[in-house]
């Protein structure tokens, strides 16, 4: 009774409003940390994609949110693109770029995937790093610019907010949509076939299914939902470092989707959450941050590999079962 | 460029090599026998070398608590990669490849952490052991003494650990645990202890090229994740579980890094990245492995 009462209320629309309401309860802190949350989680969300819907262990996944982030910057800082169409041109880059790693990555099994994925994105990093009159090499892209969001004043409620807030609110309606869609893919036939190909590979192709063009065309939509999170988070930090595509932070976005749990649609955004919610708790007290981080993922790999959602799941559904 | 200048360029090459082949063997021999790729190999070249300035600083500069100092860091490094292998890495046996990699990047974390809370964040240096401080003069390039011996120790190390694998009792079980670990279970053989001392053994090949390396380069945070990269493109390039081709893979990478400065000055680093990623397409198993059993 009370389990169908709990699925009949609308929790994705719910938590769409609190997340709105936000700026308007909170300080300017918590704000900001919930922009960068919502991009990492869309960061996540994009490589759950892989790893969970698919099954491909990806290692290079940054060097499309350092795609993603270096175009956007660079046509809006460089070229006074308005930011609408440097979002988009982040996306089509970081996904034609994904179109050409992995056409070859797809070809691989297993460990050699992984490490495909990771000898590219260290040639993006690389480029990142070298390339100093486009990327601004080690030294990054400094004072990306905000977009001009004057026009969001008029909005009633809104007009005493800075542009911190404002960029807020664009962020929220931008990552809610990618998650839409990328909830629409992921329940879709072409989501079902990618668990097909995670489930059994072989008897994917027995099936008739071309196993590799759907991975690859699963990888592109990731690689172009991580560049979407790299333009949105290279404004929300002001800056663009090559860092973004170091294979530390593949590693990184990794343990997010593996804290939430990689089996549930929400567990990198729960991984997001809890990762950077934390990071911003436990810096205040130490600099040792990554022991902190390092001792986390060791806990969870031990006694709950299926993630903080997945755990929560499994432990609602125990108690239905019982 | 003369051709001493290029001579001088090709010994830095292989000075290099041999210090990556002596990280890249461990790592390949871990990889060959367990199957997991470990990431956390850097962390203990990082921790030999750390170990290996702190036990100089307190047995002082001597040729002899220099050697000292070298071989108890490797083995410290060896016993720390058995405790991790036995009590936790072996649980971790038969769950997903994610997961085992995962817990090798976990390693890495708290390593590099733990290392900068015992040493902090400056760099350290140790000199040369005085009996090799001197240098030789060869067709004009001037090669230190120490550089000299490294680039004698990777062959004599290569040799030794083929000899280990191939001519002994316990190298022909390793060698079976590699091929059929079931099998070899299945006969009696001790497959959990093998893994121990291969992890164990791999961990003392890390630790020995850390301590090794103090007096050419300086302890610094960050060494780890940076030669990581470096040893996965040697195995890659030679072929991920092949000692030889590890050995080769060094010897292209060494001197691929030392020339390829010379060419493209600003893409070297691109180039490395390119060559791992072109081989991983033409040859996943790399120039001289072979295919993996699916």
């Amino acid at each position: 009774m009370t389990d169908r009462l709990i699925r009949r209320v609308p929790w994705t629309l719910l938590a769409f409003v609190a997340a709105l309401c936000i700026p308007l309860v909170a300080s300017r802190f918590y704000t900001s940390l919930a922009t960068d949350i919502l991009i990492l989680a869309l960061f996540a969300t994009s490589l759950n994609l892989l790893l969970g819907t698919t099954g491909l262990v990806s290692f290079g996944h940054a060097a499309y949110f350092a795609a993603g982030a270096y175009t956007c910057g660079i046509l809006m800082k460089n070229h006074g693109v308005p930011f609408a169409a440097g979002f988009a041109a982040a996306g089509v880059v970081s996904g034609v770029i994904a179109l050409a790693f992995g056409f070859f990555c797809v070809r691989l099994t297993k460990i050699y995937f992984a490490m495909l994925t990771l000898a590219f994105a260290q040639i993006v990093w690389a480029i990142c790093f070298k390339w100093n009159d486009v990327t601004g090499g080690e030294q990054g892209l400094a004072n990306v610019p905000y977009p001009d969001l004057g026009w969001m004043a008029a909005i009633p409620g809104l007009g005493r907010m800075r542009v911190g807030e404002h960029y807020f609110y664009v962020t929220l309606v931008l990552v809610a949509v990618c998650f839409l869609i990328l909830r629409r893919i992921t329940e879709s036939p072409f989501g079902r076939i990618l668990t097909t190909i995670r489930e059994n590979p072989e008897r994917a192709e027995f099936i008739g299914i071309h196993v590799r063009r759907y991975e690859l065309a699963a990888f592109v939509v990731a690689g172009v939902f991580a560049g979407l999170a790299g333009a949105l988070f290279g404004i929300f930090n002001r800056g663009v470092f090559p860092d973004f595509g170091y294979w530390s932070k593949s590693a990184e976005v990794l343990i997010m989707v593996i804290l939430g749990g990689m089996g549930q649609f929400w567990g990198p955004l729960v991984g997001a959450f809890t990762l950077t919610a934390l990071n911003q708790q436990i810096t205040s007290y130490t600099e040792f941050w990554p022991m902190v981080l390092g001792l986390i993922l060791i806990v969870l790999l031990y006694a709950f590999p299926a993630g903080i959602l997945g755990t929560l799941v499994g432990l609602v559904r125990g108690r239905r079962d019982a | 460029m003369d051709s001493s200048f290029l001579f001088g360029q090709f010994l830095g090459g292989l000075t290099a090599a041999m210090f990556l082949f002596l990280i890249a063997s461990g790592l390949s021999l871990i990889f060959g026998i367990l199957r997991i790729l470990n990431f956390a190999h850097g962390s203990f070249y990082m921790i030999g070398a750390y170990l290996a300035w702190q036990l100089v600083h307190i047995l002082g500069p001597a040729t002899g608590s220099f050697w000292l100092a070298v071989f108890a860091s490797a083995l410290a490094v060896a016993l720390l990669g058995a405790l991790i292998e036995r009590f936790l890495l072996s649980r971790l046996y038969g769950r997903e490849e994610l997961y085992q990699l995962l817990f090798t990047y976990a390693v890495v974390l708290v390593l590099a952490d733990s290392a900068k809370m015992i040493w902090g964040t400056q760099q350290l240096s140790v000199s040369r052991p005085p009996s090799l401080a001197g240098s030789l003069t060869l067709f004009g390039a001037v090669i230190p003494h120490y550089n000299l011996l490294i680039m004698l120790l990777g062959p004599a190390l290569a040799f030794t650990i083929w000899l280990a694998l191939h001519r002994t009792h316990f190298g022909r079980m390793v060698r079976a645990a590699a091929l059929d670990r079931e099998m070899l279970g299945a006969l009696g053989g001790n497959v959990q202890r093998i893994y121990t001392i291969a992890f164990a053994a791999g961990s003392f090949l890390a630790g020995l090229a850390g301590a090794l390396v103090t007096p050419i380069k300086t302890v610094v945070p960050g060494m780890d994740v940076e030669i990581i990269v470096e040893a996965f493109i040697v195995i890659v390039i030679g072929g991920l579980g092949s000692l030889w081709g590890t050995f080769i893979g060094a010897l292209i990478y060494g001197q691929f890094l030392s020339f390829g400065i010379l060419i493209f000055p600003r893409f070297s680093i691109f180039a490395v990245y390119a060559l791992m990623a072109i081989i991983l397409i033409i040859r996943p198993w790399g120039l001289f492995g072979k295919p993996l059993p699916r």
